[in-house]
């Protein structure tokens, strides 16, 4: 790979997604972690987690996300947390709820943590059980919520949106609302790993995405100031894609497991890049000068129509690993743009939708 | 508008801070930051749920040395908008 970063100004980041784990009780069929799953033996000790906190608060960076698979079954989840706020970090704990006790929740609380995501698959009992492919997850996720809400954390409801609960929107909000959530994100699945694995199964009809978006308007109308609604639009069915990350090693970082650095918690589907690891390299170094880093950095990589189109500092010809797992070239314009040769090849794909059993996410 | 007597806090999840990486105050929040000019960086610091509005503002006028009609109305408009965003309590 050539660096890129030439022409372009090298900024700091803003935030650091830490998956502590890929282990987790849940099965959900549209999973972001890739589809080969790193084990419990190759996991971060927590003193090195600690040094990496240290490292991206020195780099600039102001927000942790500290996910998964699910955090709760890091026995040292406490200790991550409180040394990632005394790094200076702002800390955000997502988690499914499944495996995080109320004791643990008041433990974090004393650490510091700043805010809390909890998923939900649905706002249907017995659909959500189903999605996450786990018996009485739902349940629990009412019970840590309420737990939250209790301590005065504050808390956002992520609602996964696909074909089996896309019609049942307003009653997630509802949920978030009766959780006392002050925010909910409707999280159109986006087709990556597990979720690209299971696309067909998952993916909603045009009009149904159409009627979720103008929905989505009246929702924030009705529920203003009571709950603020955030959306991830699905962009199979846009006219241009979105700005993956922000751009590519722009604005954010993605620490695996194993320690693994990457743009984006997807790029590993790319081959060919060189990740490097926070065991052999410091933050600082990775972020300037790992290849994977550099390789599609700015915009100087992209071809036409991206290179002449008034867009590209806009989505920066959009997302790198839809483009190679499309095309099979991670340099080509996002298909999802209308203005890439290889557009027709999404169309296709959301015409072909099949009810079949899910794939559930397993290790 | 924002009651005299009231007195705006940041809830727990919202922090204002200074990043010299990224040159200057940020408010950081759940899952997003803004970026805090002098102005609302003077402002958001008073926010600590002890003093009331209009103490806010005439401290803030004192400070500056500028209208303190005018300074009711900014800190009001951004107090406003954060609270609408969940980001101020009163």
């Amino acid at each position: 790979m050539t660096a890129m970063a030439d022409t372009w100004a090298l900024a700091a980041p803003i935030g650091l997604l830490a998956e502590l784990t890929h282990r987790c009780p849940l099965g959900c069929p549209y999973c972001s972690n890739p589809l080969a799953l790193e084990g419990r033996e190759d996991e971060l000790d927590t003193a090195t987690w600690k040094r990496v906190f240290n490292e991206a608060a020195q780099l600039g960076v102001m927000q942790v996300h500290l996910s998964g698979g699910e955090p709760g079954v890091r026995r040292d989840l406490v200790e991550i947390t409180a040394s990632a706020r005394a790094a200076g970090l702002y800390t955000n704990l997502i988690t499914s709820a499944v495996g995080i006790t109320t004791r643990t929740m008041r433990e974090l609380w004393e650490a510091g943590l700043d805010h809390v995501q909890v998923s939900i698959q649905d706002s249907d009992a017995v659909s959500s059980d189903h999605i996450a492919g786990y018996r009485g997850a739902f349940q629990r996720k009412h019970a840590l919520a309420s737990e939250v809400v209790r301590l005065g954390l504050p808390l956002t409801i992520n609602a996964v949106v696909h074909r089996a609960n896309i019609t049942r929107i307003g009653e997630m909000v509802d949920l978030a609302i009766a959780l006392k959530a002050k925010r909910i994100e409707i999280a159109h699945v986006q087709y990556y790993g597990w979720a690209l694995k299971n696309r067909a199964a998952l993916m909603p009809t045009r009009d149904q995405v159409d009627h979720a978006i103008a929905q989505l308007e009246d929702l924030r109308r009705v529920h203003r100031g009571r709950i603020v609604i955030d959306a991830v639009l699905p962009d199979y069915y846009a006219r241009f894609p979105k700005p993956c990350v922000g751009g590519w090693g722009r604005r954010s970082l993605n620490v695996t497991p194993s320690g693994r650095v990457l743009p984006c918690h997807a790029a590993e589907s790319i081959p060919g890049l060189e990740f490097w690891n926070v065991r052999n390299h410091s933050l600082g170094e990775i972020w300037t000068s790992s290849p994977a880093f550099n390789a599609f950095r700015g915009t100087a990589f992209l071809p036409e129509p991206c290179a002449s189109c008034e867009r590209r500092e806009t989505d920066f010809g959009g997302c790198r690993c839809q483009a190679f797992a499309l095309t099979g070239d991670a340099r080509a314009t996002d298909p999802v743009c209308h203005l890439s040769p290889h557009h027709g090849l999404v169309v296709e794909l959301t015409a072909f939708l099949e009810d079949k059993p899910y794939s559930y996410r397993r290790m | 508008m924002i009651a005299p007597d009231a007195k705006p806090r940041l809830p727990r999840g919202v922090r204002l801070t200074h990043n010299t990486a990224h040159g200057g105050w940020v408010l950081l929040a759940p899952e997003r930051l803004f970026k805090a000019d002098t102005i609302a960086a003077e402002i958001l610091k008073r926010c600590t749920g002890e003093l009331t509005f209009a103490a806010i503002v005439d401290d803030l006028a004192k400070t500056f040395t500028a209208p303190r009609e005018r300074i009711s109305a900014d800190a009001a408009n951004l107090l406003n908008g954060l609270i609408e965003k969940k980001l101020l309590e009163l």
